[in-house]
């Protein structure tokens, strides 16, 4: 397993992967905000939860082609379905490299792009744990939807539109507990609930995602 | 004798074929006397006027997208688990009927919506839950689309069906907690059995809710049965290649 992560980290970060991707797209996603929307900082206050929150989605949802289709078309995913670590373990190897590459990132810059924001002082602690509470919920989901569509040809449109219905329940939680951060109101709820579903994913998408690869590979 | 005889896709046609007329029948009946009724029996409402009579579509259509999802789930547990093809058909000839029946619901929920709340689109729990079911229609038949080989397509959209209910009705919660609601209360309360709406509207409402769970039903034998004759045309189609 750990020789698993080993390699997906290695190729991430040396192959031109995916690895500053995510947080380069983010980054854009932040600074072109204040171009759409005008330079007022009390809207930009306003605004500045959802907007992350958003940007970080998008940033996930980028990356998730890579995360499985590479593997498919050498033959990586054969030997790992044949390979006696289960496939649930595999997959759930492949989300955490690609939470690592991808979501942890994100997490750290996040502050960073909130300070250009004009994000309000109080939110941050809440936007850094909504977004590390969050992220790994939006790649295991993102897991599932790249094992769905990896045997498909051009698949990366198909997969969007069906990973980001499955979004939305996270999307609302995390940019709760950001949106109440940042306004002062309690957060603790949102927070929980948020937690639920990261921790419920997380236990229960692997099965899914193994269920519906060893469908396309058989 | 038991249920699972229709599995056999011949028995399955016989039996279609011999319920269909009535099928037929009966949901025209249904919604021709229900539509009827409420849209030339029934008084204006003393405070919505006449726009309350596009109730007799926007509800019936929205109790069928919902439960046509749930006659997907069943369909799609049943060939995960029993491998009857005729019940991934089944699942693949809803989808298309459940999608017009979100949108049929999407739209004249904004037509009302318009005159009565006086906007087209408020981002309220119940829209914004419709609004996903539908992108989950989407995805379900894009999928069935784009999948070659139909055993893998069946397979993988029984499970993105499976995962789909789960999200749905997750996300149907989130978004109550997200946003207070604009639209009112459910007219036909099951749970506590009363009700909200005067028997005036309501006997023809009930008319035209079992009129389009009629129509459901016909257009899903209706179109496994297409379903299953295509897969028989290329199934000999093939054949005749085999032995040129």
């Amino acid at each position: 397993m750990i020789a698993l992560l080993r390699r997906d980290l290695l190729l991430a970060l040396r192959a031109g992967g995916g690895f500053g991707l995510g947080l380069a797209f983010f980054l854009i996603v932040t600074v072109l905000v204040p171009f759409s929307v005008g330079p007022q900082s009390d809207l930009l206050t306003i605004i500045a939860p959802g907007v992350l929150w958003l940007g970080a989605l998008l940033a996930c949802l980028l990356s998730l082609d890579r995360l499985l289709a590479l593997d498919f078309e050498d033959g990586t995913l054969d030997l790992l379905a044949t390979a006696p670590l289960p496939l649930e373990a595999a997959l759930s190897i492949k989300a955490l490299s690609h939470w690592l590459t991808t979501g942890l990132p994100l997490v750290v810059a996040s502050p960073v792009l909130g300070v250009m924001l004009n994000l309000a002082p109080g939110g941050f602690v809440w936007l850094v744990a909504s977004l590390a509470l969050g992220t790994p919920a939006l790649s295991v989901i993102g897991t599932f939807g790249a094992a769905l569509t990896v045997g498909i040809k051009r698949g990366g449109l198909l997969m969007s539109l069906l990973v980001l219905p499955l979004y939305v329940p996270t999307l609302i939680f995390g940019a709760e507990v950001a949106r109440r951060g940042a306004t002062g109101l309690e957060a603790g709820t949102p927070l929980t609930l948020l937690a639920g579903i990261t921790l419920a994913t997380i236990g229960l998408m692997p099965f899914a995602s193994a269920a519906v690869l060893r469908m396309t590979l058989r | 004798m038991s249920l699972w005889e229709y599995a056999n896709p011949v028995k399955f046609l016989s039996l279609s074929a011999r319920l269909q007329p009535f099928l037929w029948g009966a949901a025209a009946l249904g919604i021709v006397v229900g539509l009827g009724w409420g849209f030339f029996g029934t008084p204006d409402d003393y405070r919505q006027g006449s726009t309350v009579k596009i109730i007799y579509l926007h509800v019936p259509a929205a109790l069928m997208a919902i439960n046509a999802w749930f006659m997907m789930l069943v369909a799609s547990l049943i060939w995960l688990i029993r491998r009857h093809h005729v019940s991934a058909l089944a699942a693949k000839a809803a989808a298309p009927v459940g999608i017009s029946m979100t949108l049929i619901a999407l739209i004249t929920g904004a037509i009302w919506g318009q005159p009565m709340w006086g906007t087209w689109w408020a981002w309220d729990p119940r829209l914004t839950s419709f609004l996903i079911l539908f992108l989950f229609y989407l995805g379900y038949i894009a999928l069935w689309e784009a999948i070659e080989d139909p055993d893998t397509a069946a397979d993988l959209t029984s499970v993105l069906c499976l995962v789909g209910s789960v999200f749905a009705v997750l996300s149907r919660y989130a978004v109550k907690f997200w946003n207070q609601g604009l639209h009112q209360g459910t007219s036909v309360p099951m749970a506590t059995g009363g009700r909200t709406v005067s028997d005036v509207f309501f006997y023809p409402l009930v008319i035209s809710m079992i009129g389009f769970g009629l129509l459901f039903l016909a257009l899903v034998f209706y179109r496994t049965g297409t379903e299953i004759r295509l897969r028989r045309i290329r199934a000999l189609i093939a054949r005749s290649k085999r032995n040129l």
